[in-house]
C-alpha cells in the first residue's frame, strides 16, 4: 500500500485558538481512518485542511502527490477527487434530489446529462434511494438528506472521502442508515477519513484510530488495541466519557 | 423615505429557514389581519369607491381630472419600471461588492452605498438634474431615471448582500468541495436561493419607488402628481385635483402591497428548507 495523503507540521489557529497544532498523518490507499477527540481539538479543522476549506498557516499536506497547501496548485482539481459528507448535509434546496447528485458531474466535469443520470440513478440505488429521485431535499429525513449527500460526493467519482461528523445531526434511529451506507463504502475499498465518535462504525469498518487532542495526535492504533488498551492517560479519560 | 434596510441580518430563530426582513413604511398586510373589515379592505374599496363615486356624482371637475390625468399614470409607470430595472443590475453589482474577498471592490461598493442612502433622493435629483445639468444634459425623464436607478440601486445592494449572506455558510462549502468555482456557485447555488429570500423585499422597494416616483415631477416630467398639479393650476380645483391624484396613488400601492404579500405567501410554502 502506499501513501496517499501526506499530512506534515499543520498548524492553523484562529484568533488565540490553536486549532492544528502541528499535526503529522499519512493515510495509505484503501486505509479508513476514524478521527475522535473532544471538541475543539482540531479534528474537524484536519479534515476541512485536506481540501482547503480551511487554509494552514505552515505544514503541508499532499493528496497522491498533489500539493493541497501550495498555492499555485489547482485545488479545484484536486477538490473533485475528494468527496465530502457535512455534519449539515448541505443538500442545495433549490435543486431536486437528482439535480443535487447530477450537478457537479455535468458543470464540472462536463459529463453528458444523460451519463451523469445515469450514474446518479445507480447511486441512489446504492444508497438506497431510488425512489426519490424527483423529491426535495426538505421532502426527506436527515438520514435520507446524508445519504443523498453521500451520493452526491460519490457522483464526483472520488479518490478519497471525508466525513465531518456524518451522524451528528441525526436523531438515532437514523444514524443506523447512514452508516451502513459507510460500512458498503469502506468494504469497497474507498479510502476514507472520518471525524465521528460512531464506535459500531469503528469497529466494524475502521482500520486505524486517531485520537486528538489541543490539536495535536495523542494515539493512534486499529481499533482492537485502541478501545482495549489505550496507552495515553488523556485516551482514557476519554474513552470513559464515550464508551 | 425609512428604510430598515442595515437590519436585514440572518433571522436567527430558524437557521434552516433563511428570512431576511426589510421594511421600508409600505402597508403590507398580514395574513392574520384578515376579514371584510381588515385595514386593506377598507383602504382599498373605499379608494375605488371614491374614485368612481366622485366623477359618477360630480363629474364636474372630476370626470375632467380623471380624464386629464391618464398620460401622468404612464409616465410614472415608464420611470418606475425601468428605474427598478437598472437599480435591480446595480443592486446585484454593488451587494456582490460589498461582500466581495477583493478589499478595493469591497470599499468601492460600501462607500456608494453609504453615500447614496446620506442624501435625501429629492437632493439628488435636484443634484443629477440642475448641479450636474450643464455637464450631462439630460432632458427630464433621463435625469429622473438615471437618478432614482442610483439611489434605489444603493438599497437594493443592501437587500443583494442581505439575501446572499442570509444563505448558510454550508452551501458555498459543499458547492467548493464538488470542485465548482467560487463564481459559478455563486452562480448556480447561492443566487437561485437568494431570490426567494429577496423578492418580497425587492417587491417592497417596487412601491417605494413607485411612490418616490412623485419626487420627479419637478423634474418636468409629466408624471401622474404634475399632471394633477397642471390642473389645478390652470382650473383652482386644488382640493378635487390633488384628492384625486392621493387616491390614485393609493389604490395602485395597495394593489401592488397586496401583490407582495401574496408572493411572500407562496415563497413560504415552497421555500428554502433543508
Amino acid at each position: 500500500m502506499a501513501t496517499f495523503i501526506e499530512i506534515k507540521k499543520a498548524v492553523k489557529s484562529f484568533g488565540s485558538l490553536q486549532a492544528l497544532n502541528g499535526v503529522d498523518l499519512s493515510v495509505q490507499k484503501g486505509e479508513v481512518v476514524l478521527i475522535i477527540g473532544p471538541s475543539g481539538s482540531g479534528k474537524s479543522t484536519l479534515l476541512r485542511s485536506i481540501n482547503r476549506l480551511e487554509r494552514l498557516d505552515s505544514g503541508s499536506i499532499t493528496i497522491d502527490g498533489e500539493s493541497v497547501t501550495n498555492e499555485g496548485s489547482d485545488i479545484r482539481h484536486i477538490r473533485q477527487e475528494v468527496g465530502m459528507v457535512f455534519q449539515s448535509f448541505n443538500l442545495f434546496p433549490h435543486l431536486k434530489v437528482i439535480d443535487n447528485i447530477t450537478l457537479s458531474p455535468v458543470t464540472v466535469l462536463k459529463k453528458g446529462k444523460e451519463e451523469a443520470l445515469q450514474t446518479a440513478r445507480r447511486l441512489l440505488d446504492k444508497v438506497g434511494l431510488s425512489e426519490k429521485e424527483h423529491a426535495w431535499p426538505d421532502e426527506l429525513s436527515g438520514g435520507q438528506q446524508q445519504r443523498v449527500a453521500i451520493a452526491r460526493a460519490l457522483a464526483m467519482n472520488p479518490k478519497v472521502m471525508l466525513f465531518d461528523e456524518p451522524t451528528s445531526a441525526l436523531d438515532p434511529e437514523m444514524i443506523k442508515e447512514v452508516l451502513d451506507v459507510m460500512i458498503d463504502l469502506a468494504r469497497e475499498g474507498m479510502t476514507m477519513l472520518i471525524v465521528s465518535h460512531e464506535m459500531g462504525f469503528a469497529k466494524a469498518a475502521a482500520d486505524r484510530i486517531i485520537f486528538m487532542d489541543a490539536g495535536q495526535i495523542v494515539e493512534e492504533a486499529p481499533p482492537e488495541t485502541f478501545f482495549s488498551s489505550p496507552r495515553e492517560e488523556r485516551t482514557r479519560r476519554f474513552l470513559e466519557h464515550i464508551l | 423615505m425609512t428604510k430598515g434596510s442595515g437590519r436585514s441580518e440572518r433571522d436567527s430563530k430558524n437557521p434552516a429557514r433563511p428570512t431576511i426582513n426589510v421594511t421600508d413604511g409600505t402597508l403590507i398586510p398580514l395574513k392574520d389581519e384578515g376579514g371584510v373589515l381588515s385595514a386593506w379592505n377598507i383602504s382599498f374599496f373605499g379608494a375605488i369607491a371614491l374614485l368612481v363615486a366622485l366623477p359618477l356624482f360630480s363629474p364636474d371637475p372630476y370626470l375632467r381630472i380623471l380624464s386629464f390625468v391618464p398620460d401622468g399614470l404612464f409616465a410614472t409607470f415608464s420611470v418606475t419600471i425601468i428605474s427598478i430595472c437598472f437599480a435591480l443590475i446595480i443592486g446585484l453589482f454593488a451587494g456582490l461588492g460589498r461582500i466581495s474577498q477583493r478589499a478595493w471592490v469591497n470599499r468601492i461598493a460600501t462607500v456608494y452605498v453609504e453615500i447614496i442612502r446620506g442624501i435625501p433622493l429629492l437632493v439628488q435629483l435636484f443634484y443629477i438634474y440642475y448641479a450636474l445639468g450643464p455637464l450631462l444634459r439630460l432632458q427630464g425623464p433621463p435625469a429622473a431615471i438615471l437618478a432614482m436607478s442610483i439611489c434605489y440601486g444603493a438599497y437594493m445592494a443592501e437587500i443583494f448582500r442581505a439575501g446572499i449572506q442570509a444563505i448558510p455558510k454550508g452551501q458555498m462549502e459543499a458547492a467548493l468541495a464538488l470542485g465548482m468555482s467560487r463564481s459559478s456557485a455563486m452562480r448556480m447555488i447561492i443566487i437561485p436561493q437568494t431570490i426567494r429570500v429577496i423578492l418580497p423585499p425587492i417587491g417592497n422597494e417596487f412601491i417605494a419607488l413607485l411612490k418616490d416616483s412623485s419626487l420627479v415631477s419637478i423634474l418636468a416630467v409629466s408624471d401622474l402628481l404634475r399632471r394633477g398639479r397642471e390642473y389645478a393650476s390652470t382650473s383652482f380645483r386644488y382640493f378635487e385635483s390633488y384628492t384625486v391624484i392621493a387616491l390614485i396613488y393609493l389604490v395602485m400601492t395597495l394593489f401592488f402591497s397586496r401583490l407582495v404579500a401574496i408572493m411572500e405567501e407562496r415563497l413560504r410554502h415552497r421555500g428554502n428548507v433543508h
